[in-house]
């Protein structure tokens, strides 16, 4: 786990939050140069390096698009090293897998993963202090301990700072597994309380801290122009009359690949072919555009059109068993034979776009023999490895910057525009901003898969659930395969719960670029089915929460101490929070609803009830949402608080009226007029609470989301009558005012 | 074209008339506070201030606002923080942050016109700036923090109140 304290962190490898780019002017300065500090560097290890003066420094290994792990990440370092949080301060880890392992956003797995990696690194090099002092003053290291920020010797009330010890502790050999104690929860200072984002000082000054804010010497700024069937090539432009424009440094055809891209993040070395044009502005570039005329090759591009591909899914989905068997458990012909009474309905879900704020952009300065890039990737790993294949150059030539990120939700996993800039600088042989336009992030996304849903429940006399069926209807770009993000998603409920089950999948052909949207699959699973779930409740008049908590059976862990895996018990617990904290069956006016909605995913159980009105023009006003969850520990109480808000508002955004529609292989939606986020007065009142428990933390930016969908959708149907089964809900008629 | 932002005078004359506002200020005058989202005034994320009115700076040409007077993120709170940042800070508003420079500039212009503002008055002021992440509530409870303490109510007491009402999350650490 420890790597060696001469592998520490070196001081050119940090680009400090508070530095970055101050002195950023209309000439831009270098990254590096303005990371160098002048302090003495004391590391201890690749996370945590203490300067003379008292500072801390910890390094935040994975990338920051929001979901808040520059604060989170360090915390855990902090808390173990028992740094005086005051004193730390947050530097964004070089991306160095020998160091620093995967570094990566996806899953809600930043925390998860590096829980014991980085409470490990926190002990050790307190360890390392502590020692050290021990062999200074002459006494048993048994006898000392730490307060923040000190060491203490409390026999003879001797004490000194980490910053007066860590020189020396620097030479202490780096202790093994088992040799340090970790913390009991108990004991935490830090973790658990609510902590200000690492990054909220330069937020608020408007500091140069994002992707596009990024500026190096010489750089020079270019836009890509691609072809709007998605898939097509250049095979012409009027290059010239592009180049005689005031301010266009150079124009030129990226021949590039034909057809559409994969969403392969590891492999993935495609470069969609387009035109780009380079400038002396991020304007004149743009502006450009409007004179520029591109002869496009369409042979290999996609022809998709999303209502084709709806009614080809919906009829399929009519089916109660589809092409492929993905599972068969107990004996569901038998269950289905024998019920009393059977349930059933279909539901739908539109392609939708992650529509993060911050457009696609990426610094890139490619010569023969290395490439240099600063991005906002997810998967900064791969942007290494992917450059590194596509100019067939080995990965130590590859020097890739970590650059927080306006929003992810899964958009920037993949790579596509870092390789497009790289592309770019090598052929002007210059640094280059490559800057998406808002018209190309939302034309050109990995969109988040539509998917269908045909759903049949067997019920016996008394209303319990015996039998589950579920065809899925999947988009798949071979025809045979789902599409990432459009599969199946094992372990959970009510598919392992439920003693009969057959699950099923069709694959309706589609070319259009698909990936991961915020709880990829989850999203859409948790709308249909918990939304039928309610329909079986209501069908057979049973209450809702009681329904589920009957149907989520005995207590059980499905696969224990595996924290991915259901927790019955935990599940009842959020869902019996949530109702309390809701009044769950109190009296209300005409016209008005509870719903509630329960999801497991991403390691976290969570229950949301959402209150809605509803009138006769199906005017949906979402009021307050209550949300009552366990992630078991809570890293930073605000942070995790925050993310929980944010994806009650991004169910509520999604669910109203967010619809990516696609014509002869083209996007529809251009900009946001088109394709509306949720707004302020729009927004609902949001409760959070966290039923904390002594199981490791897991993820908060993912949890959320599912849940919201149903809940909502039930609330509606409470309050109106009116069963939603199609999402967005403007495609049903109703309207989120 | 002459331009005033943040008080300091630049002369433009090389730059085309018809590039927006924002382009200038993140291209050619390294101010990049103000952030590029939609380009079509539909997100906020570009609010800057013209002679002391919150505006779209991404559908502002240059060649309209020559001689006017511009307020950036940069400039909103001189050598000190604007009270709205400050509260922005305490109430940990930002997720991602791309939009908050554009927010800030629209709450502090809501503020120095109508100091005491109802729901209805931020809901109003605030609706054309979008925040992806979702920081609605924080951004009201940070815009009322922010309304007392220009009120004359030191942060302190502020900040009793806020932490007594719970909800809101007012940050302890």
């Amino acid at each position: 786990m420890s790597r060696g304290a001469g592998e520490g962190m070196k001081r050119r490898d940090f680009i400090r939050y508070s530095s970055f780019g101050l002195a950023l002017g209309s000439s831009g300065i270098s990254v590096l140069a303005a990371a160098k500090t002048s302090a003495p560097a004391n590391s201890l290890n690749p996370y945590v390096m203490i300067h003379d003066d008292g500072r801390i420094v910890i390094a935040a290994p994975n990338p920051d698009v929001g979901q808040g792990v520059n604060t989170a990440l360090p915390m855990i370092v902090a808390e173990e090293l028992d740094a005086d949080w005051q004193a730390v301060e947050v530097v964004l880890a070089p991306i160095d897998a020998n160091r620093y392992g995967a570094q990566f956003a996806g899953g809600s797995l930043s925390v998860r993963n590096r829980w014991n990696e980085l409470r490990q690194m926190g002990a050790t090099a307190r360890e390392m202090l502590l020692r050290s002092a021990a062999q200074q003053w002459g006494v048993p290291r048994t006898e000392l301990t730490t307060q923040p920020s000190k060491v203490l010797h409390p026999p003879s009330g001797r004490s000194a700072s980490f910053a007066e010890l860590v020189a020396a502790a620097t030479e202490q050999p780096v202790p093994a597994n088992g040799e340090v104690v970790l913390k009991a929860r108990a004991d935490y200072r830090l973790l658990g309380q609510r902590v200000v984002n690492a990054a909220a000082s330069d937020i608020v000054q408007g500091r140069p801290i994002f992707g596009i804010d990024v500026a190096v010497p010489d750089m020079v700024y270019a836009t890509y122009v691609k072809c709007p069937q998605i898939g097509g090539v250049p095979k012409t432009a009027n290059l010239e009359a592009v180049k005689a424009l005031p301010g266009i440094l150079d124009a030129f055809i990226v021949k590039g690949d034909a057809g559409p891209p994969s969403f392969d993040l590891r492999k993935s070395i495609h470069v969609a072919g387009g035109v780009a044009i380079v400038a002396s502005n991020t304007w004149a570039a743009i502006k450009a555009r409007r004179s520029l005329q591109v002869d496009w090759d369409i042979s290999a591009a996609s022809t998709d059109d999303s209502l084709a591909i709806e009614a080809a899914a919906l009829s399929a989905a009519g089916r109660p068993t589809g092409d492929h068997e993905v599972k068969n458990a107990g004996d569901s012909e038998g269950a289905f034979t024998n019920a009393s009474s059977i349930v059933s309905g279909v539901y739908a879900t539109d392609f939708v776009s992650h529509a993060q704020l911050e457009p696609q952009s990426c610094v890139a300065h490619t010569t023969a023999t290395a490439i240099e890039v600063w991005t906002s990737s997810q998967t900064p790993g791969f942007a290494q490895s992917t450059l590194a294949k596509l100019f067939e150059l080995p990965a130590e030539a590859i020097t890739v910057h970590q650059v927080r990120g306006g929003g992810g939700f899964g958009r920037r996993l993949s790579n596509e525009y870092v390789r497009e800039a790289a592309v770019i600088s090598k052929k002007i042989g210059k640094p280059v901003k490559l800057q998406w336009t808002r018209e190309d992030d939302m034309a050109f996304d990995f969109y988040r898969s539509p998917a269908y849903f045909g759903l049949q429940a067997a019920l016996s006399e008394t209303g319990k659930l015996t039998g589950w069926r579920n065809h899925v209807v999947s988009v798949s770009s071979d025809g045979e395969e789902a599409n990432y993000g459009a599969g199946y998603r094992g372990y959970n409920f009510p598919d392992d719960v439920v003693p009969n089950v057959h699950i099923s999948q069709t694959m309706v052909a589609s070319k259009t670029p698909t990936g991961a949207w915020r709880a990829p699959i989850s999203n859409v699973y948790a709308f249909a089915e918990q939304s039928f779930l309610h329909e079986i409740a209501d069908a057979t008049g049973q209450d809702h929460r009681d329904f589920l908590m009957a149907a989520l059976g005995e207590d059980k862990w499905f696969k224990p101490d595996d924290l991915a895996s259901l927790n019955t018990v935990r599940a009842r617990k959020v869902i019996a929070a949530v109702t309390q904290a809701a009044s769950w069956g109190r009296a209300l006016p005409k016209g008005r609803g509870l719903g509630l909605g329960f999801f497991f995913s991403h390691a976290g159980h969570v229950a949301e009830v959402a209150e809605v009105s509803v009138n006769a023009d199906k005017q949906v006003t979402v009021h307050e949402v209550w949300v009552a969850a366990d992630l078991g520990q809570i890293v930073n109480l605000s942070g995790a608080e925050n993310q929980f808000e944010g994806s009650v508002v991004d169910g509520v955004s999604a669910l109203a009226d967010q619809r990516i529609s696609i014509r002869s292989g083209a996007i529809e939606q251009t900009n946001f007029h088109q394709y509306p986020l949720l707004r302020l007065p729009q927004s609902p009142k949001i409760h959070v609470d966290f039923l904390t428990s002594d199981y490791p933390p897991s993820g908060a930016g993912e949890p959320a989301l599912p849940p919201v969908a149903p809940a909502i959708c039930n609330a509606v149907f409470n309050a109106c009558g009116e069963r939603i089964r199609t999402l967005p809900i403007s495609r049903a008629g109703f309207k989120v005012v | 074209m002459q331009l005033s932002v943040n008080g300091k005078a630049h002369e433009l004359n090389d730059a085309d008339p018809d590039m927006p506002l924002l382009w200038a200020l993140r291209d050619l005058l390294g101010l990049v506070g103000a952030k590029y989202g939609c380009g079509v005034a539909q997100c906020g994320a570009c609010t800057v201030w013209l002679d002391g009115a919150p505006v779209r700076s991404c559908q502002l040409p240059l060649a309209a606002i020559s001689g006017r007077e511009v307020t950036t993120i940069e400039g909103l709170g001189g050598d000190a923080l604007h009270p709205v940042q400050e509260a922005w800070i305490a109430h940990d508003v930002a997720q991602c942050g791309y939009c908050q420079a554009g927010q800030i500039m629209s709450a502090a212009a809501l503020l120095q016109r109508n100091p005491n503002p109802s729901s209805e008055d931020i809901e109003g002021a605030m609706a054309g700036n979008i925040c992806r992440c979702g920081t609605y509530s924080r951004i009201v409870a940070a815009i009322n923090t922010a309304s007392k303490q220009l009120q004359g109510l030191s942060f302190y007491e502020v900040g009793q109140e806020a932490t007594v009402s719970a909800s809101d999350g007012e940050v302890s650490v």
